[in-house]
């Protein structure tokens, strides 16, 4: 009896609770929801209510992820049926989501677009989010890495400008790494993937081969792109440390602890709060420097998407395009340092005019996509995990690629089968 | 008859919310470690295929999964010792006549239980900074070498297990002193009288009669210190080198980073076969004969 009494309870409760979510979609306010990823959800809510003004009766409620857990919170969404209406998505992440067919394609909404011009944004960086010949994101703002240098250290040595290949940057460092193992000529946080990534990305081999069947990692090309990161630490030229040993990057910098630092442009804004205004005049960026002359990086950053089972898919659409015009974008850099995917932006006062932004507009046209598969992150971290063994100097350089290889053909065993019994990996 | 069927009635709703919440998850875990579960499958469950064992018979042959065992056994075997000391000292020291501040020393010994991980973690990775923590900085202060701590592979998990016995033994802690007040005086009373030092008194009094209450901390601690996860996650994310990578953080990593549950439940089970047969031989052990 009792039971049957708290089933009616719960089954009026439900009842009611459905009946105030119907009502609430018919008194005329919509609500978005959108997802951000790390610091973007902060800077994203001071444009909103311009574009909440613009569209009367649409609300967004942005949720903040944290960058470690937005990983399992977008899996877990879908898996759950509770994904939002529009997220942010590193444009690595996107194979998996498609393969998972939780994203919208978005081909006919850009063709019928007046504000997203594909043309105008960097190539390499758009296709990261076309998978198949299908286009499932609207990239939002560009990472890449390029060198942060000390201008004045290299100054001392007698360079007047910063390095153009691996030989002459290698030169340097060696001449900055004294006295041995108290200064260093570069950073490469042992535990992350992306400088490697980017010093294999300019190899002329792509990294997986056989359509993403196999790993391609025993190429010429990456061996030499992994001597070279090995030897930087081989030669006490880079600091066996991870982010987190490090402690604080930015003072270590300004302290001359090393010259160098392989990372992206979201530490342009760090650098110009963190150092003392004295010092402001003596760093700079530059291109990363490639086995001959200016080399290629990796076209990271995010995209954003609109998820197949939102029921406001014009509204999300609405947002991508409000978020894409050259204006908000610029403001978007002044308020957070996020670079624009699109050359019209950087056309703005704002990022044509700051010298630190300026080579990070020169790297973009030399971007690499990384390959389209639903494991790259997983084979990239592998990559990253033997990587910092062979600079432990546990694993030989023919030693680690293969261990690589074999990692990655492990993880990409369920793709092959896939591919070849005829079940699509990319719906 | 009606008593029986009495007792039914009464224990249904239990059966129910176990069966629901224990049985049910459990074997469906069991049926997942047979399949190849992933983000294809999750996807289209047409993309699903069964592989008997194929998740365990790979897992044993990954180094990784070894290494996170190695890391586990480790962390328990040095780890569980300390903490049962630890917690065994704090209560003989709290339970000592002369000790003053009882209760300001009990709470403030059990305060790091009651404290969310996450906000002491944070604490003591500036504690053990190697630039700019207060650790290092005595150290170095007193003339002896700087360490990595949370850097280093061979000091991570030492540092881990610090941090894991500072955090964990104010609850041992209060479990003997309620083991300690049980033992009746008279005993001390007649050993002194007898001439027993201070010693024999902990060797031939104290320990016997906490023997039931040592028995059941200490496999409630080893179990506890199998599932180490918490502590890595906050404090170094399995790394560096993946030093402190637990197997209950691989299982984590395998499930929820790269939606692997195929795998995922093949760890789980593997980590209950070990967790049961190492606590049902320290059961044995109990059992037969004295104490350690």
């Amino acid at each position: 009896m009792r039971v049957a009494r708290l089933a009616l309870v719960a089954a009026l409760v439900l009842a009611s609770a459905g009946l105030a979510s119907c009502a609430k979609e018919d008194s005329g306010t919509r609500t978005l929801e959108f997802w951000t990823i790390g610091r973007e959800g902060e800077a994203v809510q001071k444009l909103l209510p311009e574009f909440e003004r613009e569209h009367p009766g649409l609300h967004v409620s942005v949720q903040q992820l944290p960058l470690t857990a937005a990983h399992q919170k977008l899996l877990t969404a879908y898996a759950g049926d509770s994904t939002p209406d529009i997220t942010q998505l590193g444009n690595t992440w996107i194979p998996e989501m498609v393969a998972l067919g939780a994203l919208e394609p978005l081909d006919a909404r850009v063709h019928a677009s007046k504000v997203v011009d594909k043309g105008d944004y960097f190539p390499a960086i758009w296709s990261t989010n076309v998978i198949d010949g299908t286009l499932y994101g609207v990239p939002w703002y560009v990472d890449t890495r390029l060198l942060f240098y000390r201008k004045d250290m290299l100054a001392k040595l007698g360079y007047d400008h910063p390095p153009k290949d691996w030989a002459e940057w290698q030169a340097m460092m060696a001449k900055l790494s004294q006295p041995k193992g108290k200064a260093f000529g570069v950073l490469l946080p042992t535990n992350e993937f992306e400088q490697l990534l980017a010093l294999a990305l300019q190899q002329p081999e792509p990294l997986l081969r056989d359509d993403g069947r196999y790993g391609n990692f025993q190429s010429a090309g990456f061996k030499k792109a992994l001597a070279f990161y090995v030897s930087l630490f081989k030669e006490q030229q880079a600091p066996m440390m991870t982010n987190v040993g490090i402690g604080n990057p930015w003072a270590a910098f300004g302290q001359g602890f090393y010259a160098f630092y392989l990372s992206g442009p979201w530490n342009i804004g760090e650098f110009r709060k963190r150092l003392p205004p004295g010092q402001q005049g003596d760093w700079s960026t530059t291109p990363l420097p490639g086995p001959t002359g200016p080399g290629a990086s990796n076209a990271g950053g995010s995209s954003l998407v609109i998820y197949r089972a939102s029921k406001h898919k014009d509204d999300a659409w609405a947002l991508i395009e409000f978020l894409s015009r050259p204006a908000i974008q610029e403001r978007f850099y002044q308020i957070l340092g996020d670079m624009p995917p699109r050359r019209s932006s950087w056309a703005a006062p704002a990022l044509r005019d700051d010298d630190k932004a300026i080579a990070f507009r020169d790297q973009l046209e030399r971007v690499k996509a990384t390959p389209p598969v639903a494991e790259w992150e997983r084979i990239v971290t592998e990559m990253q995990l033997v990587a910092a063994q062979a600079a432990h100097g546990d694993l030989t350089i023919d030693q680690a690629a293969a261990e690589i290889d074999r990692r990655a053909d492990r993880l990409l065993e369920k793709r092959r089968w896939m591919l070849d019994h005829g079940h699509k990996a990319t719906p | 008859m009606n008593t029986t069927r009495a007792a039914w009635v009464f224990i249904t709703p239990a059966l129910i919310v176990l069966g629901l919440f224990f049985l049910l998850p459990v074997v469906a875990a069991l049926v997942l470690s047979v399949t190849d579960y992933d983000l294809y499958a999750l996807a289209d469950i047409r993309n699903l295929r069964f592989v008997a064992l194929e998740n365990y018979w790979t897992l044993l042959q990954r180094p990784l999964f070894w290494s996170a065992l190695g890391h586990t056994v480790y962390f328990v075997v040095v780890g569980v010792p300390l903490s049962l000391g630890a917690s065994l000292g704090a209560a003989m020291l709290l339970n000592s006549p002369l000790a003053r501040f009882k209760p300001f020393f009990r709470t403030a010994l059990f305060a790091p239980v009651v404290t969310t991980v996450v906000a002491v973690a944070v604490i003591w990775r500036y504690l053990f900074n190697t630039k700019y923590g207060l650790v290092n900085y005595t150290l170095d202060s007193i003339g002896m070498p700087t360490v990595d701590w949370l850097g280093d592979p061979h000091w991570a998990m030492p540092t881990i297990i610090l941090f894991a016995v500072w955090k964990n033994f104010g609850y041992n802690m209060i479990i003997f002193m309620a083991g300690l007040q049980a033992i009746p005086g008279d005993l001390y009373e007649a050993a002194r009288i007898d001439g027993a030092s201070a010693w024999a008194q902990f060797r031939h009094i104290t320990l016997p009669m906490l023997k039931p209450t040592m028995v059941m901390v200490g496999i409630l601690t080893v179990s506890g210190y199998f599932q180490l996860f918490a502590e890595p996650y906050v404090m170094t994310e399995g790394g560096p080198l993946q030093s402190t990578t637990s197997v209950l953080y691989l299982m984590y990593e395998e499930g929820f980073k790269w939606w692997n549950l195929g795998s995922a439940s093949a760890v789980a089970f593997i980590l209950f076969v070990i967790m049961f047969v190492v606590t049902a031989a320290m059961l044995r052990l109990s059992k037969r004969g004295e104490p350690a």
